[in-house]
């Protein structure tokens, strides 16, 4: 069975149909993108997986498990991670900080225990910042770990939710516009990261406006126009498909 | 090495403690003990606030209520008469396993009332519980809604402790007696014990505070800050940002409820001031003098600025000064006052007149 399942998803605002009966399946160690001109529903589709969003109809399966309607923090606990378009960060928190959060889930010293100061959780507490150490070097951000993050420069920022995402170990992990407000050196660079990061066996589902990127790291491409999914395709098939086309420069083109 | 960080303040705080009381020993100025043991009751209710409005992010205008909880149910239990029910099942259950005490009236009559212990257990048991249930539902409301939403708490309360009878109205509740922790330590206005009970409540704030420095250092206090950082992103890191945030409100009412007892057995008393929804903006005020997310500031705050009020330095302007000093935060020092840079106040001063001056020179 597909690692994320998703079937004929409907989210409407008022009028506006954002997402329309969309239905595609990922399977393990894809990168897949969703691409599709402004106002397609990408995000929204985006909020809809990640439970931020109700669905108002349709199912969404991940692992197994049916999702809709779970509360985000338990559909992180199944294993699910995100990034998000404007980054949004734990500010007044150092960088280090923000990617121990990232250890949450897999770490466990409650509330009393946290109080009283247990020794037992002394070897955890040490674990979540060995490890998030770890990611932020794999970012090379790791220069930044004992500053707040609002002083951080946009890119360092972008490192470090990247790394806290990681943190808490996804077996899908969806990406944002990782690569928005970039410029092309960076882009290239986040690029090989995803790239990387999928070698590791982490599934990938990307929203991006950067065709280049897109075109370059995803294995399969579902493109959105007006919340309707219009075309599902490798990359190559999905640059010669006319309605892409159409969507993409209008009519005349 | 990061303990000893942590801890050092602790260590300071405890020197500063023993050596205010040794020179008000020798300076005999004893007196003084009686507003600071004070003070450091109420600053319980401010860094339990501290911890919940700065690292928590969720304001409360409602924390006199819970003081007043804790602070009434204790005084009523410990000083409401039971020998009229004493046939009653119930309280001759209570009187078997311990729970009441027998003692003679101040007219000579018999006195079957609650033991403060117990009375204390149940109040702050309440307190808690009163906090959990109201937390759930107004939690889930933001910014201007949850102040609005707690004020509303606090005036409830406030009006509860004003029109019962059982709270004794607008006189409060007097004649409480003195709360025995251990034999020998007693929390009571008495003359001889002062010196004891400035150390009982200082006892208190130091465990509190070693307590609160511990959860924000922790794994579920970086969880809290993370959701006053960008909460949606927390609970997408798999926190669950109702339940912690509900948690830290009950914890803070638990620390105003059980600063409520002491201090009403302390005086002897509680009245519906300490209900009142200026006593909640207070110690808003102070967590906001002592910079939000800052124990310390807070604590440091809570103590002079009370002390001042105990002392009566602010007059019957009282609640009008915490006023003004909230305003004065809010425009001039956001940070608290610890965090200003002088100079940069200055600067930023400066360009404020100068860019009216040039506001002006445009139109």
């Amino acid at each position: 069975m597909a690692l994320l399942e998703i079937q004929n998803l409907n989210r409407r605002f008022g009028g506006l149909q954002a997402v329309n009966s969309v239905s595609f399946t990922m399977e393990q160690g894809m990168i897949k993108a969703v691409i599709g001109p402004n106002g397609a529903g990408k995000t929204t589709l985006f909020n809809l997986i990640a439970g931020n969003l109700p669905a108002n109809s349709g199912n969404i399966f991940f692992n197994e498990t049916k999702i809709n309607g779970r509360k985000p923090y338990q559909i992180a606990r199944l294993g699910l991670s995100r990034t998000y378009q404007n980054i949004k960060l734990f500010h007044g928190m150092t960088a280090l900080e923000n990617v121990m959060l990232g250890r949450h889930i897999r770490s466990k010293a409650g509330f009393v225990a946290g109080m009283l100061n247990l020794p037992w959780t002394w070897p955890e507490e040490r674990m979540i910042r060995d490890k998030s150490m770890e990611y932020l070097d794999l970012l090379g951000v790791a220069g930044c770990a004992d500053i707040e993050v609002s002083n951080l420069s946009f890119g360092q920022q972008r490192g470090i939710e990247f790394a806290r995402a990681l943190a808490t170990e996804p077996t899908l992990l969806l990406l944002d516009e990782p690569a928005a407000g970039l410029n092309i050196y960076e882009t290239a660079e986040i690029g090989r990261l995803i790239s990387k990061i999928r070698e590791s066996g982490i599934t990938i589902l990307l929203v991006e406006h950067d065709m280049s990127l897109v075109m370059d790291i995803s294995d399969e491409i579902v493109v959105l126009s007006f919340g309707e999914k219009i075309a599902e395709d490798l990359p190559h098939n999905i640059q010669q498909n006319e309605e892409v086309i159409r969507v993409y420069l209008g009519d005349e083109g | 090495m990061d303990l000893f960080k942590r801890y050092f303040p602790v260590f300071s705080l405890l020197a500063v403690v023993v050596g205010i009381q040794v020179v008000t020993h020798f300076t005999e100025t004893t007196y003084y003990l009686t507003q600071l043991t004070m003070s450091a009751y109420y600053s319980v209710v401010v860094i339990g606030l501290c911890v919940l409005m700065g690292y928590g992010g969720q304001i409360s205008l409602g924390h006199a209520g819970f003081f007043a909880i804790g602070g009434y149910l204790a005084g009523a239990l410990t000083t409401h008469n039971l020998i009229t029910l004493k046939g009653h099942r119930l309280v001759s259950l209570l009187d078997n396993v311990g729970l009441l005490v027998d003692s003679k009236g101040l007219y000579g009559g018999d006195l079957l009332t609650v033991e403060p212990w117990a009375a204390c257990i149940i109040a702050v048991l309440t307190a808690g519980l009163i906090a959990f249930a109201i937390g759930g539902p107004i939690l889930k409301l933001k910014g201007h809604y949850l102040a609005m939403a707690t004020l509303g708490f606090g005036i409830i309360i406030y009006r509860i402790a004003l029109a019962s009878a059982y709270f004794g109205e607008a006189d409060g509740i007097s004649e409480v007696p003195g709360f025995k922790l251990l034999p020998g330590i007693e929390v009571s206005g008495s003359f001889v014990s002062r010196v004891l009970n400035y150390y009982i409540a200082w006892g208190m704030v130091i465990v509190a505070v070693i307590l609160l420095l511990n959860l924000i250092h922790s794994r579920v206090g970086r969880a809290l800050r993370s959701i006053h950082g960008a909460e949606e992103a927390a609970n997408a890191m798999g926190v669950n940002t109702a339940r912690y945030k509900l948690y830290i409100f009950v914890l803070s009412a638990v620390f105003a409820a059980l600063a409520g007892v002491f201090v009403t057995h302390y005086n002897g008393g509680i009245g519906p001031s300490e209900a009142g929804v200026m006593k909640s903006v207070r110690y808003v005020a102070i967590v906001a003098v002592g910079g939000m997310a800052n124990i310390w500031g807070a604590l440091i705050m809570g103590i002079v600025l009370n002390f001042l009020s105990l002392r009566g330095v602010f007059g019957s302007y009282d609640d009008a000064v915490f006023g003004v000093i909230l305003i004065i935060i809010m425009l001039f020092a956001p940070q608290g006052i610890l965090n200003i840079n002088p100079g940069q106040k200055v600067k930023s001063l400066l360009s404020f007149f100068v860019s009216k001056s040039g506001e002006e020179t445009t139109e």
